[in-house]
Order: structure tokens, then sequence, then C-alpha cells
């Protein structure tokens, strides 16, 4: 009966100190469903979710803060990717956040007159230029989030569609006609 | 006799081939204009290297490559560069391209031709002079041959492709008929630059014209190629079956050729390395096959960029004429219009009709027959890609082996329910590179993201830490003034001090005039002085307020 009494409490003193060994050793840094989140959000940083950027908006949702039908860039299938992460129902778009077609910042430099704050708004550094300099947009870095719009005094930046070059068109969907039932 | 091997499936469409062979190869006048595209090969488009208004001669390169993949282009003939604008081509999207426009001086004068003798050239200036000539591979992918000649493991086998398994085309096989003693020179320039330990020209059996042509010319030149007549099953053109039947060697799934020892050239590639070499010729021509709906099918060698509406019009095409497709039935591309230019690529261009090409009946739902299965000559399960493609479940399609499809359309062909089986492959591959793309170009973008943020914060750092040691230096200040002297006061002293040396000067200073005066210049000086006192002295009583003036 001792005997066994003390098997026991040399097992959980052993037990005890492999697991407290292992919770120091092998410690994970953060949360790593937050990198799973964000590998799925498309990384515009544009803050339409209402959170400051992609990694804060997928911290919130692995806190189950934010919902994650928030994202209008990451479109229908990225709430279907998410949802499938997640292991939570779909939900479709709420509201006005609806996506959008791709489109790219673009500066009318005959009316930029270099005040330097679109440069400051870019998330993403994808404006290059200099006070009292013209600014241009570097097109394949701009994510498209629009950041810049609002700051810049003299409405010269627009946000043109991209349109389908030959180097990026796609085979559409087949869409054939069905058999006409008599 | 080899022993040849087999692929999985295939399947025998009714070949066509009879049309076009009948007649030799002409050479196609020359048009009024020319349209030359500059991206006529797989990677990137040429750069133009002329501009609107420049004369040119033929042969004249007028696009350079841009970059590793991609190659040159030349001036077919000689004339006037009369735009470089863009211009519809041989696409399935109908979207225009840059392209050279070229209006032909009739003169067809060419530019210096200069052959060169390869065994004197290094493998690597052999692949420039591929590159520079503009040589890419003439079955349809329109690859630079001069990256097909890098290999990282010895090449034992060269095949030489003159399969041409898809139903109508004959251009290879004429070309072989007719050309073949330049097309074996070819070869031994390229089997030269591969050290290839053989040489094996693989040539269906539906062409024995092109085969005892082949044979011959092998003979004349005493050489060692062995000229397969290869069993006629479609898709055995494609170069990874051709190799399999020749070798019995697999190309594995997103390997090269050349990683198993092996390397597959067309016969008209060949023909080119040779015109290269030999004779100095840039690749500004080649053979296509007009057939279908028209009057006279026939070959022609026809310059790049020639509108192949010209081409069809030459073998005049019948009324009910309804659509043209570039390259074959199987693989080939509808054109968006005829009023597209010729590229390099182009082997084939079919005038079809309705009666010749009945449109395909409604699709029915997939039975799941499995006949796409047996047929597949990549060894994939068509029925269950089509699946994953229509169900948009693209990691499913890419984890099933989408990418090893090679489109050649035995699935669509056989299927009973008739579902365009290629189209949903074709879009679940667009719609997979257009994902990597994007993924891409997110993780670029968090990248930039974060080293801003990282920047932001140093930047924020950097200014705390500055107008932290600055607060600490004027507080040191401030405790420290009654020892040490304010920068202001030892200014102040420096200037005292130099007040105090320039009076010391003053004083120190004589008049050196004033020594041995005469008598009358003293009296003189007396006066002047005593002038001097009396204005001061009126001065001083005149203006009160006004400071006494300084005469010293």
């Amino acid at each position: 009966m001792i005997t066994a009494l003390w098997v026991m409490i040399a097992l959980a003193a052993l037990l005890g100190v492999v697991l407290g060994f292992s919770a120091i050793r092998f410690k994970i840094e953060g949360n790593p469903l937050v990198e799973k989140i964000d590998a799925v959000l498309p990384q515009t940083q544009c803050g339409q979710c209402g959170y400051p950027g992609c990694k804060p908006y997928a911290e919130a949702i692995a806190k189950g803060e934010a919902d994650i039908n928030l994202c209008p860039p990451g479109g229908d299938e990225g709430i279907h990717k998410l949802a499938d992460l997640l292991g939570v129902e779909y939900k479709p778009f709420g509201g006005d956040a609806m996506p959008k077609a791709k489109a790219v910042a673009f500066i009318d430099e005959q009316t930029c007159i270099g005040c330097t704050l679109c440069i400051q708004a870019c998330p993403v550094d994808a404006i290059v230029g200099a006070a009292k300099q013209m600014h241009t947009v570097i097109a394949s870095e701009c994510t498209g989030c629009e950041l810049c719009l609002a700051p810049c005094p003299v409405d010269c930046i627009s946000m043109p569609a991209v349109e389908e070059r030959l180097t990026d068109w796609k085979w559409k969907h087949p869409v054939y006609a069905l058999r006409k039932i008599p | 006799m080899r022993t040849l091997h087999r692929f999985h499936g295939g399947i025998h469409p009714a070949s066509h081939k009879a049309l076009s062979t009948h007649q030799s190869i002409v050479r196609a006048p020359l048009p009024n204009s020319l349209v030359i595209p500059l991206r006529q090969h797989a990677g990137e488009a040429a750069k133009p290297c002329v501009s609107t208004g420049d004369h040119v001669l033929k042969g004249q390169r007028i696009g350079t490559p841009n970059g590793m993949l991609s190659s040159s282009v030349h001036a077919p003939t000689s004339g006037t560069i009369t735009a470089i604008a863009l211009h519809q081509i041989a696409h399935p999207s109908a979207l225009p391209d840059l392209c050279v426009t070229l209006i032909p001086d009739g003169k067809d004068t060419w530019i210096e031709r200069e052959a060169v003798d390869f065994r004197a050239l290094s493998v690597s200036e052999l692949q420039q002079r591929l590159r520079d000539f503009g040589i890419v591979g003439l079955g349809g992918a329109a690859f630079p041959s001069d990256l097909k000649l890098r290999h990282r493991i010895k090449v034992d086998t060269l095949i030489l492709n003159g399969a041409e398994c898809e139903p109508y085309i004959t251009c290879d096989d004429m070309l072989m008929r007719e050309r073949a003693n330049e097309i074996v020179r070819g070869i031994f320039i390229l089997r030269h630059a591969l050290e290839a330990d053989e040489v094996v020209i693989g040539i269906e059996d539906n062409k024995p014209e092109a085969i005892a042509a082949m044979r011959q010319a092998v003979c004349a030149a005493q050489l060692d190629y062995a000229v397969v007549a290869v069993p006629t099953i479609y898709p055995g053109g494609s170069a990874k079956h051709l190799i399999k039947v020749i070798t019995g060697l697999e190309v594995p799934s997103g390997k090269l050729p050349t990683d198993i020892g092996v390397q597959c050239f067309n016969v008209a590639t060949a023909l080119s390395v040779k015109r290269a070499l030999d004779d100095g010729e840039p690749l500004i021509s080649r053979i296509i096959t007009v057939t279908g709906n028209v009057e006279q099918p026939r070959n022609y060698e026809a310059l790049i960029g020639t509108t192949l509406s010209d081409l069809v019009a030459l073998s005049t095409a019948k009324s009910d004429t309804n659509r043209y497709i570039m390259g074959g039935p199987m693989m080939g591309m509808v054109l968006p219009s005829a009023n597209v230019p010729m590229v390099k690529a182009s082997n084939c261009v079919i005038a079809a009709s309705d009666a010749l090409f009945p449109p395909a009946p409604p699709a029915l739902p997939c039975i799941r027959c499995t006949r796409c299965v047996q047929v597949c000559p990549a060894e994939l399960q068509p029925q269950d890609l089509y699946w994953f493609a229509k169900s948009n479940n693209f990691g499913k399609a890419q984890e099933w082996s989408l990418a090893d499809c090679i489109e050649c359309g035995a699935c669509a062909y056989v299927c009973p329910s008739h579902i365009p089986l290629v189209q949903y492959y074709r879009y679940a591959k667009s719609e997979i590179r257009e994902r990597s793309a994007e993924k891409l170009a997110a993780d670029r973008a968090r990248e930039r993201h974060e080293y801003r943020q990282f920047r932001i914060e140093r930047e924020k750092q950097e200014k705390a830490e500055k107008l932290a040691q600055r607060e600490a230096a004027s507080r040191s200040a401030a405790t420290a003034a009654p020892s040490t002297p304010s920068v202001d006061d030892t200014q102040q002293m420096r200037i005292n001090e130099a007040i105090e040396r320039a009076k010391a000067q003053a004083l120190a200073a004589h008049p050196k005039n004033t020594d041995s005066l005469t008598p009358e210049q003293q009296a003189e000086i007396a006066a002047i002085e005593a002038r001097r006192a009396k204005i001061l002295e009126l001065a001083t009583d005149a203006g009160a307020d006004d400071e006494p003036h300084k005469i010293s």
C-alpha cells in the first residue's frame, strides 16, 4: 500500500518535472493561429475592417473579438477560407462592406503639389517623392487600399481599375448552353 | 530494330493530313504590310530596338531579348517601320499586344549575312548566336532554343520530333520531304552542341514519304542517326510522350527532359538552327499549313508577320467558312479574327465551318464512365479534375496534378457527355496561376508593411533619444553655470579682449611724418589743430543731444 503510494508520488513528481521543462523549452512565441489567419488575409493593409492593418485584424479574429466577414479585399473566397480555417459558419458580407474590383492608385502628376501626405499614409511605401517634388505610385507594389485618397489636399489621386493584360489574362469558367427541353 | 515503348492512353482521330500534302511548299508572295508581334516566344516580349520611320533590311534585328527567358525578333523583309503600336494578335483573349508594322519596299534586300563555323564556337557562343537570331521551338510552344541547349547532366539521346500528331497539320511532314538535307545538317549542329551519344528522329508511321526522305538524307550525310517510325497515336508528338515512346523514360512531373539525359527538338527548329549558323539567316519565315474549308489546302513558306487572312486568301476559303483556328483542331485556338499576324509558333491555320466542325452538342452531366481516364496520356483522373475545376476547388485540383495536364483534348474527344473538359482545366490553371501571383504580392505587401512599421518605430526611438540627450545637456548646463562660462559669456569676453588689443595698438602707433618738421610745417599743424578744437567746441555747443565728436 505504502509502496504503491510512493510509486504514484514519484511518478507524479517525475512527470511534473518533464511537463514543466517542456513548457519552458518548447514554449511557442505568440499565437500560431494569428499567423495562419494573417496568411489568408490579402495584406492590403487598408483598414476597412476597422483595425489598423491585416495583422491586428488577424489578432482580433484569433481572440474572437472580430467577425470573419469584415475584409472586402479578401472577397467571398477569403471569408470561406477563414471559415474553413477557424471551423466556423460562413457569413456573407454585411452592410456596405462589398468587395471591389482590383485597382491601383494613380497620381495625376500635373496636379500634385508635393505635400508628402500620401507618402505618409501609404502602408506599404508604394509612393515615391519628396517635399515639393512630384510624387508617383509604384504600381506593382500598390495594394489598392485607398488610404492615400483622403489625405490628398488637391484630390489628384484616382483609383483606376486594373485592366486585364495579355500577361495576366485568364481563361474564364466555361459557359455553355443547356439543352432545351421541349 | 529499335524497341519502342508505349504511353498510356491516346486516341486516333481522323488525320485529314492528305488534304494538304498533294502540293509542294510554295513561297507566299510578299504582302503589302507585315505586322510583327514582339511577343512570339515563351517568356518576356522582346524590346523594340528600331523606331518609327526607320528603314530596315531583311534580317535586321528589330526586337532584342528582354531578360533570360526571351528571344530576338527580326525584320522579315526590307522596308520601312511605320508603327510600333498595339495590334490584335493571335490569342484567345482578343487582347492587343505590341507589334512592329513594316511596309516592305519590295526589294527584299538582305542585311549582310555572316556564316560561322559552329565547330569554332563554344557552347555559350552558340547559345548566344541562337538567341540573337531569334531561334525558338517551331513545334508550337516557341520556347527559346538557346535555353534548351543547357543541361546539368550528360545528354545521352537527342530526339528530333517529326511526329506531328495533330490532325490537319502537315508543315513538318512537307518540310522533311522537301528539305531533309538541311534538317540533317541542323541536327548535326544540335548534336555537336549537346554532345549527345545518339540521335533518334521520330516520325509517325503515317508519313512514309517523310521517313524515306529523312533516311535518305541521313544516309547521304553518312551519319548514324536512327530514323524511327513511331506508331500514329495522338498525342504522340508531345515531347514528353515521344521521349517515352523512343527511350522508355518518363520525364518526371515538374522536371525537364535534360534532367533524365534526353533533349527533344522539332525538325523545323533544326532547320532554322542550320540557317542561323551556316547561312547567317535569322528566323524570319516558317512553313505554315493552310487547310480545312479552303479550295486549295497546301503549305506555304510565309514571312513572320504575314496576316493570316492573306494566307487563307491564297488558298481561297469556301463561302461557308465562319471562323479560323490557329494550330490543330485538338489544341489550336479559335482566332478572334483572321486579321492577325502569323508568328513563329503558327504551324497551321484551319478555315472552319459548321459543316466541317459541327458545334458540340449541349453538355450533359458527367456519368463518371472514366473513358477520359482510359485515354489520358498524362495518366491523370480527368473526371475528378473536372469536378474540382467546376467547383473552384483549386487546391484539390493541384493535389490531383492538374499542372501535368498537357491540354491535349483527348478526354474531351471521347467524353460521351460532350463536356468541354479542357476549358475547365485551362480555367483552373489560370485561376491557380493568378492565386499564386496574388499570394506572392500579398507576401511582399506584408513584408513592406512590416518594414515600414519597423522603420517608423526606429525613427520614433531615434527622435526620443535625441530629445533625451538634449535635455540632459541643458540640465547639466544649468547646474554647472557658475564654474564654466556659457557660450554667450565667452563670446563677450573675446569681444572685450579684441577691443583692448585694438586700443593698445592705437596707443603704440605714432604718425611717421611728424618727425623733423620745418618751423613752417609746425606752425601750419598748430593752426589746423586750433581750427579743429574750435569746430569741436562749436559742435558741442550747437547739439546738446548729439554725442561729442571724437577727434583723436
